[in-house]
């Protein structure tokens, strides 16, 4: 069902009728006060805490890197001790990687991408608090490790053997694979959320040709999450049972090998690298066409250049191995990608340029900010091409011309454009200004800074300065450029420290400024920062510019005169509508203030910390609490039954409340997740084929799993699959009693799967510790298992909804999210069990 | 090409970068896995060029396909962009736009990761 769009607003309504709307409205929107405003899951708050954290991260982490610097400044230096030495380079990369760059973007998007979408949240707004809440407590764990000296020492990429070694790593190593583990979770969380947001929840008429192009840009990047942070997690997996448990996967004395590390990391890395510098170009293609105060000038150019380098970025990863010893005809695949990739880069460059000659441009602190950033992008980027080069990168690897390379790309690419974002949208938290004076001067401490700083490690680097070293001889010509490099950084911090004084300066006295400060185009602007109902009603859009081009687009949205201007449910309630015509089809009622979305990410933060330090029964008790939290969030927060079928949703349109299958936002949001988790599987499966190449016979002669278990297996697992199929179809024609039939016996099939899954491997005893083989065996089976128990405790859930009522024919959200579910899971097994049984027969 | 239905969906914009992303996944895995299992495998490295070079032309004529399609959606460039009418031909028209660019820039770096096949002759030289 979709509703056609009245292009005009509705009539006005009499002020008292108003008036009672925004009484309700506020109450629903309300952010509770006291403690409980921690509860909060509104999107500006999440958004601010989110941003807030992730910023006084980058303030520490930066805080390491002088420390690093000074330590540098002059050779044979004593400053700190070798160990604090590693110590502190390894936290600030991970830091600034992990805790700042990837979660500020999130932080931002979460912020801004409701108003910008011209709705009033995303779909999970409980999800995002979620996010936050994990992100939080795994980033004080990871950070406070220093304090203890117990802070993870092997560089922020972790390479073993080095990182294997417990000797010299310590618990280190553990917190930075668990601690980061963690905050994995909460990015993929903020994908899902970012994908259905953007795809499902845009205001009415916003058709993808006329959407903000940060949200082009945000949906690339929640996509290249889904594809990159998952190979990195099954990475996690096996380093952690190795450091745990002594299984080899890494360890080439009994079959392992490090270089599956280093592509699992990198498959991850690189893409990581386009995941931080696109939302910040994203940010430029926003603050671009303000100030030049025209549309931008190839708009689809810029998606073109998205969409291209987030493909791109995949082809990259061995550039960071050119000198690991692979075929060369595989390196020079690698280098021809890595090449490719600045083609579209240099789009989006020549985009904002032709942009900027084709308007007036008004030269404001943001802008300052955004071109000096894209100067030093560029530099880093001509770097790049130099070292996607194989023979100058055998020269110039693991030297200080890469810290420089990397440095020019992440600070121009993403440091400046963040600071030119404050300063935009500093006006939506409290309608103040940042000063102008403070800005400027603050970029050029920064500026300048920068290139003090950076510009002569290209030079160190070129004599032969390796990285990652804490001291060295005077007399090998490189102790002025450090010396400058030093001074430079902390001209550098200078320029940092002021823009976080001129932000957490009162401002109190400071008149405020206009609404929409910038005049900008698009719709951040349109909220009040003091309702916290996002926008008082849902606009129809009709332009790229709503803005400038729709009048009195502001005035009708505030009076009230589009969707949704009321909330007589009681409820929070936001519009669903189709990805590519944005016609409005649900009415989507989300979730509200609530403690468990704390409750669930501290107890998951439990697991992670417990498991860190070996404390078992810890373990599982947060985890029984995880599962008791994220349950009860489901059971009471999700497909409830709606009062009435449809509702009227303002503008002489009603509109259904409940929707399932592939029109609800539940059933993409399952799909987006199961798209995440089957990466990651089939990271894990490469990692079994890896061993196989490497290896004449990658058994090395153990007992494998048999061909008989694998098969029953592989057998109840399909069957299971069908009684869910079954369990459906019983449920869409309205026959309770056998649904509940099918779902038990399908529940207790997955049963049989799981315990023939594990007999395999158990019945041969295989070894886990005795070689790598045994120990890919396990780690698939067991992957296999937990998804099929994860498909017990859904199955149960679909028997516990429907036995109570709340799930039934027309109302069937539940089931149809769990068959989704167990099409992954039935592919899975598939895979898993026909490779463990039979591949060791054909190979 | 009349047979060729048009599709409406989000996800043809994809189809280009896709077939990229495959021909690089095959190119890759072939020669890892050529160059560690040489010694179990009848067949030189010659060959697995000519094969490789074969499934290059087979990836680059799915993308002209895709770009053929593209250029129709978009209307053969009897408008010109920015597309941005609130209409529903104006959206198809952008898609297609946005196809047949992001198609030529998939061709281009089809081609890019071919040239090693031309002037690399062994695993390790
Ligand atoms: C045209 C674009 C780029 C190319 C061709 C390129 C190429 C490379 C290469 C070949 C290396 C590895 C050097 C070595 O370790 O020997 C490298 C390192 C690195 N690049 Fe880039 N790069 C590009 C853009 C970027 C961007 C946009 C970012 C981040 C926003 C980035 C971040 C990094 C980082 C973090 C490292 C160092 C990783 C480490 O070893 O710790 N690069 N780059
Ligand atoms: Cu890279």
């Amino acid at each position: 069902m979709s509703a056609n769009v009245p292009l005009a607003p509705a009539p006005e309504a009499p002020p008292e009728i108003r008036a009672a709307q925004e009484e309700r409205l506020r109450k629903v929107w309300t952010t509770p006060s006291g403690w409980r405003y921690w509860t909060s899951v509104n999107n500006t708050e999440i958004g601010l805490w989110y941003g807030a954290a992730a910023f006084i991260f980058m303030l520490f982490a930066g805080l390491l890197g002088l420390m690093v610097r000074v330590q540098l400044a002059v050779p044979e230096n004593t400053f700190i001790s070798a160990d604090l030495f590693n110590q502190a380079f390894t936290l600030h990369g991970t830091i600034m990687m992990f805790l700042f760059a990837v979660p500020i973007f999130e932080a931002v998007a979460i912020y801004l991408l409701p108003s910008m979408l011209g709705t009033r949240e995303l779909p999970f707004p409980r999800l995002s608090a979620f996010g936050f809440w994990s992100f939080a407590l795994g980033g004080v764990f990871v950070c406070g490790s220093i304090f203890f000296n117990a802070a993870p020492n092997t560089g922020w990429f972790m390479y073993p053997p080095l990182a294997t070694d417990k000797e010299y790593s310590g618990i280190g190593a553990d917190i930075w694979l668990l601690g980061l583990s963690f905050i994995e979770v909460a990015s993929i969380a903020a994908a899902v959320e970012l994908i259905v947001g953007i795809m499902k929840c845009r205001a009415p008429g916003m058709r993808i040709n006329l959407m903000p192009l940060f949200a082009w840009y945000l949906l690339i990047v929640a996509g290249m999450i889904l594809f990159a942070f998952p190979p990195l997690i099954a990475g996690d997996i096996l380093f952690e049972m190795e450091r745990m448990f002594d299984w080899p996967f890494f360890d080439a004395a009994r079959g392992g090998d490090p270089l599956l590390w280093q592509h699992l990391f990198w498959i991850f890395g690189h893409p990581e690298v386009y995941i931080i510098f696109l939302p910040a170009i994203a940010i430029m293609a926003m603050v671009v066409p303000t100030f030049s105060q025209r549309p931008i000038v190839g708009y689809s150019w810029i998606v073109l250049a998205a969409v291209g380098t987030g493909f791109l970025s995949f082809g990259l990863w061995v550039h960071h191995m050119f000198a690991t010893g692979l075929p060369q005809m595989s390196l020079a695949f690698f280098s021809a990608a890595s090449e490719a990739v600045a083609i579209p880069t240099g789009v989006q460059i020549f985009v904002f340029i032709a942009t900027m000659l084709a308007g007036r441009v008004i030269f404001s602190v943001p802008m300052l900010f955004g071109a000096g950033g894209l100067a030093i992008f560029i530099i880093g980027g001509l770097t790049g091409v130099m070292v996607a080069l194989v023979p100058f990168d055998w020269q110039a690897h693991d030297t200080y011309f890469i810290v420089a390379h990397l440095h020019y790309v992440l600070i121009g690419g993403m440091l400046f454009p963040v600071v030119a974002g404050i300063y935009y949208y500093y006006p939506l938290l409290d309608g103040k200004k940042l000063s102008d004076r403070l800005g400027k001067i603050a970029f050029w401490l920064m500026f300048t800074g920068f290139n003090t700083a950076f510009f002569p490690m290209h030079f160190a680097g070129l004599r032969g300065m390796p990285r990652r070293v804490f001291t060295y001889p005077a007399d090998v010509g490189w102790d002025w450029f450090n010396m400058i490099s030093t001074i430079g950084a902390f001209i550098f911090a200078a320029g940092v420290g002021l823009v976080v004084i001129d932000v957490v300066r009162p401002k109190k006295k400071q008149p405020r400024c206009p609404e929409n400060p910038w005049n900008a185009g698009t719709l951040e602007f349109i909220g009040s920062p003091d309702e916290k109902w996002g926008v008082r009603s849902v606009p129809v859009i009709h332009s790229r510019y709503p803005v400038w081009d729709q009048k009195d687009l502001v005035e009708n949205i505030s009076a009230g005169r589009y969707f949704l201007p009321d909330s007589q449910s009681g409820q929070r309630e936001t519009l669903v509508t189709t990805v590519l015509d944005a016609r409005p089809v649900q009415c989507l009622r989300v979730g509200g203030t609530s403690v468990v979305t704390i409750v669930a990410a501290l107890s998951l933060g439990g697991v992670f910390i417990a498991l860190t330090f070996h404390w078992w029964l810890v373990t599982i008790a947060c985890a029984v609490i995880t599962l008791g939290a994220i349950l009860y969030w489901l059971w009471t927060g999700t497909a409830t039954i709606p009062e009435s079928d449809d509702y009227d949703v303002g503008m002489g349109v009603r509109l259904p409340v409940y929707a399932s299958g592939p029109d609800s936002v539940g059933w993409w949001a399952m799909f987006i997740t199961m798209v995440g988790d089957g990466t990651a599987y089939a990271s894990l499966i490469f990692g079994y084929f890896f061993y196989w190449t490497i290896h004449d016979d990658f058994t090395g002669g153990h007992a494998g799993p048999g061909v008989f278990w694998p098969m029953v297996a592989l057998t109840l697992f399909v069957i299971a699959w069908g009684a869910m199929l079954a369990a459906r179809s019983l449920n869409a024609h309205d026959r309770p009693r056998l649904t509940q039939a099918a779902l038990g016996v399908a529940a207790l099939l997955s049963l049989g799967g799981c315990a023939a899954g594990l007999a395999g491997p158990f019945a041969y005893e295989m070894d886990p510790t005795l070689y790598v083989y045994p120990a890919i065996v396990w780690v698939v089976a067991i992957w296999t298992v937990v998804h099929g128990a994860v498909g017990i405790i859904m199955q149960l859930y679909c028997l516990a909804r429907s036995l109570t009522g709340r799930m039934t024919a027309r109302y069937d959200m539940d089931i149809d999210n769990v068959v989704l579910y167990w099409h992954f899971m039935v592919i899975t097994a598939v895979t898993s069990f026909g490779v463990l049984g039979l591949f060791p027969l054909v190979r | 090409m009349r047979w060729i239905k048009e599709i409406e969906t989000f996800w043809t914009l994809f189809t280009a970068p896709t077939v990229w992303a495959l021909h690089f996944l095959v190119c890759y895995v072939a020669v890892a896995v050529y160059c560690a299992k040489q010694g179990a495998l009848a067949m030189s490295f010659e060959t697995m060029r000519w094969l490789l070079g074969g499934i290059t032309v087979a990836a680059l004529a799915v993308i002209v396909l895709s770009a053929w399609l593209a250029w129709r959606q978009w209307g053969f460039g009897t408008e010109v962009p920015p597309h941005d009418a609130p209409t529903q031909d104006d959206r198809r028209k952008f898609q297609g736009f946005a196809t047949l660019l992001l198609s030529g820039l998939s061709f281009v770096s089809v081609l890019y990761v071919t040239v090693p096949l031309f002037f690399i002759g062994a695993c390790q030289s």
